[in-house]
């Protein structure tokens, strides 16, 4: 047991490129998360087991040690799987209604509900009553023995 | 009446949205290779290894890349159809073996017949990366040029051939 200290030196040692891996897996799954994995759709790549996730996370690992940038590696997806493969699509002539159908979908329900509140306020102004309704009204509050809101 | 025109009508297009929503597959994506040129590769060819094969050998023919594998069930359903595009419509094919194993390919065109002028093996599955392969089978149409004109995807049926490949192969071949 005297060279107790050499597994200690070697994982001394080995922390550097403990950490650079660290860094490099973090954003490859940080550009991962943001892909749709074909195979199972609903899933990203940094989520899927599929095997073409697996070899896609392997293919951006290698391209994050070739020292190409994110934008550069999803473009590389783009090129190969379409707009399709990323969850945050493009701003683009044919996503436009993706992208501000929403606000469309709000402005309309927006206009609507102003249009019923100006047509409720409308119809309670004018409802005003006829001298005969006036005369039937008044007849019915005389029966009420119980004054109590009329004060 | 009048108030039950609205929402009545609000339905129906909902229903309409609905009901052409059906119709689409979303498991089909399109590929954006369609009307571009095939993306290059040298191969080693899957029974002789020490030969390659790239896409430009086919220059001046029209042909179809199928990509398949021995693990691929679906590969075998759609075996018969490319073997009959292959003999009875003298159209060469060419398959692309994905992430198999090369005695087992072998193998397999032994057991099933072999109509592909030749296989080469995509051991690492890169090449099919670099066609937007997700799913295996899938078939490419290439032109006389080498650009890709129609992917299909998932096994290819008879009708699939009728309706959509042959014509567009034909059409390609003028």
């Amino acid at each position: 047991m005297s060279r107790w200290w050499l597994p200690l030196l070697f994982v001394f040692l080995a922390l550097p490129a403990w950490a650079g891996d660290h860094a490099a897996e973090t954003r490859m799954l940080s550009i991962a998360e943001e892909l749709r994995c074909l195979v199972c759709q609903n899933e990203s790549i940094a989520a899927s087991r599929a095997d073409l996730a697996v070899d896609l996370r392997q293919q951006i690992r290698e391209q994050i040690q070739a020292g190409r940038t994110d934008d550069d590696i999803r473009a590389y997806m783009v090129e190969r799987y379409g707009d399709f493969i990323l969850y945050r699509p493009p701003l683009k002539a044919t996503t436009v209604l993706l992208w501000f159908g929403p606000l469309l979908l709000l402005a309309f329900g927006i206009g609507l509900l102003a249009i019923t509140l100006r047509r409720r306020r409308a119809n309670r102004l004018d409802e005003r009553l006829s001298l005969d309704e006036q005369r039937r009204a008044r007849a019915l509050l005389g029966q009420t023995n119980d004054v109590g809101d009329l004060r | 009446m009048n108030r039950l025109l609205l929402p009545f009508a609000g339905f129906a297009v909902l229903v309409a949205f609905l009901a052409f929503g059906l119709t689409l597959k979303p498991s089909e994506v399109p590929s954006p290779f369609i009307d571009k040129p095939a993306p290059d590769f040298t191969l080693p060819q899957l029974d002789n290894p020490s030969e390659t094969f790239s896409p430009s050998a086919m220059k001046g023919e029209v042909w179809l890349l199928n990509v398949w594998a021995s693990w691929c069930y679906a590969c075998l359903e759609e075996h018969p159809v490319i073997m009959d595009l292959a003999t009875t419509h003298a159209l060469p094919v060419v398959g692309l073996n994905y992430k198999d194993i090369r005695q087992e390919a072998i193998a397999w065109l032994e057991r099933h017949g072999d109509s592909y002028r030749l296989s080469v093996s995509d051991t690492n599955g890169r090449v099919g990366i670099d066609y937007g392969v997700y799913g295996v089978p899938e078939t490419f149409v290439l032109d006389k040029n080498g650009v890709i004109r129609y992917k299909h995807i998932g096994p290819v049926t008879p009708s699939a051939v009728r309706d959509t490949l042959l014509p567009l192969i034909r059409e390609l071949q003028k």
